[in-house]
């Protein structure tokens, strides 16, 4: 047996995070070039709608299959069939607040509890003013059928739930992110 | 594959930390918070395949003198040089092993090489203040720098940031992602810091901070500090009572 030991508390990563967190291959959740590819772009906003320039946004994600290439997934863990599949994705904003992620749509999953959850991101955001990581999701506009049947969708008010849905762009994606105001994003307890 | 009819899944559950562990995103004295912290009250997110795993990031990321900061250039920065290591465990006191921790630091003289940084205080060209490195099978990680210096900021009058360095954590799941910062032992600017303070219970602060050990420090050479970092433990599951291999 083991103890249990208290966490170390949060903190904020302040602003000068790119020195360290910004990674040459960060926005590649798979490699460039990969088959089925594709942009997710968009913008951090704080509540008076400027720019969020020393943010980071992390994206993680089962691959097209639905499956992780992880020893806690119950179904076992399993490699993707795409060469370089990271399931990973980090970018540091810019001056505009802007991020991108070069990612493929992930597969559905099914929820322990019965039920598929849609095909979604799971994003933490961080930036020098948030003392914590706040974490969102981002679904897929292409999966209205699965994400009506979505148990998390499900669970939040339906004028708040465009926020956790991206919009095509001209190469992918398009999602904006905003930490407060009247279209506050919708952000999770986990 | 029927998923409607697949048999129930037995996922790991992380225990929730306690609300006085982590400091509020509404943090009046910490005045960047006021247009940044979300203002609804957050959606509860059942823990399930996507929550409960993470990136496995390999030894590749890490190079060989990434934990060494006092080594990645030409010559030596200035200013006291010290080792600090650790361990990262769950909750449960569970190494949590090949675990990614970066960190980032201002320099001696209190300043960060990033551009955005320019309070007239010197650069060394000799230290960049970022660091890499993986635990150890026992969960342990190991950094070689310099003591960072204060810095001042201007949230309120005279504001002065306590020495610190940034710690970036993953665990093994997206669950346990955790930035915080480490801090040094009997800094007397703590008083007056909004962001060290805003963490409301005083023995979630000293959690913070590091410890100094004179059996870190390496004669003739570097000041030690310990600083071992707690991440959320989870609740057993059915399969892990019946083999436990941790
Ligand atoms: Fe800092």
């Amino acid at each position: 047996m083991t103890d249990r030991l208290q966490v170390t508390p949060s903190q904020t990563v302040g602003p000068f995070l790119h020195i360290a967190l910004q990674w040459e291959d960060g926005p590649y959740v798979v490699p460039p070039g990969t088959a089925g590819g594709r942009w997710l772009r968009g913008r951090v906003l704080d509540g008076a709608g400027d720019p969020v320039p020393d943010g980071l946004v992390e994206t993680w994600q089962a691959d097209p299959d639905g499956r992780f290439d992880h020893p806690d997934d119950p179904r076992g863990a399993t490699a993707s069939a795409i060469e370089g599949f990271r399931g990973f994705g980090r970018s540091t904003t810019d001056r505009e607040g802007r991020f991108e992620i070069f990612t493929v749509k992930p597969g559905p999953l099914p929820a322990p509890d019965g039920g598929t959850e849609a095909p979604h991101l799971d994003v933490s955001v961080l930036a020098r003013g948030l003392l914590h990581r706040v974490v969102t999701r981002i679904y897929f506009p292409d999966e209205p059928q699965a994400n009506e049947r979505d148990p998390v969708l499900a669970s939040v008010d339906p004028s708040r739930r465009p926020t956790l849905v991206a919009t095509a762009g001209p190469d992918g994606l398009l999602h904006d992110i905003r930490l407060q105001g009247e279209h506050e994003t919708v952000f999770f307890d986990l | 594959m029927d998923t409607e009819r697949a048999p129930r899944l037995a996922v790991p559950h992380y225990r929730h930390d306690r609300d006085t562990d982590h400091p509020p995103l509404a943090s009046p004295g910490y005045g960047s918070t006021a247009l940044r912290a979300p203002a609804r009250p957050l959606v509860v997110l059942p823990q399930r395949l996507t929550e409960i795993t993470g990136p496995v990031l390999g030894e590749t990321r890490v190079g060989e003198l990434d934990h060494d900061l006092t080594r990645q250039h030409a010559a030596e920065p200035l200013g006291q040089r010290i080792v600090v290591t650790g361990r990262v465990l769950d909750g449960d006191g569970r190494a949590v092993r090949h675990t990614l921790v970066e960190v980032w630091q201002a320099n001696a003289a209190g300043r960060y090489a990033h551009a955005v940084d320019n309070w007239p205080a010197p650069l060394d060209p000799n230290f960049a203040g970022v660091g890499r490195t993986m635990t150890d099978d026992e969960g342990r990680y190991r950094f070689v720098t310099v003591k960072p210096g204060a810095y001042p900021w201007r949230n309120h009058d005279n504001a002065w940031r306590p020495a610190h360095i940034h710690f970036s954590l993953f665990g093994r799941a997206f669950t346990q992602r955790l930035v915080t910062q480490m801090y040094f032992p009997d800094d007397p600017l703590f008083f007056q810091d909004p962001i060290f303070n805003a963490v409301p219970d005083p023995a979630a602060r000293a959690r913070m901070v590091s410890a100094y050990d004179h059996t870190v420090t390496e004669s003739q050479w570097a000041l030690g500090f310990t600083f071992d970092i707690v991440l959320r433990g989870r609740d057993r599951t059915p399969f892990e009572d019946e083999h436990d291999d941790d």
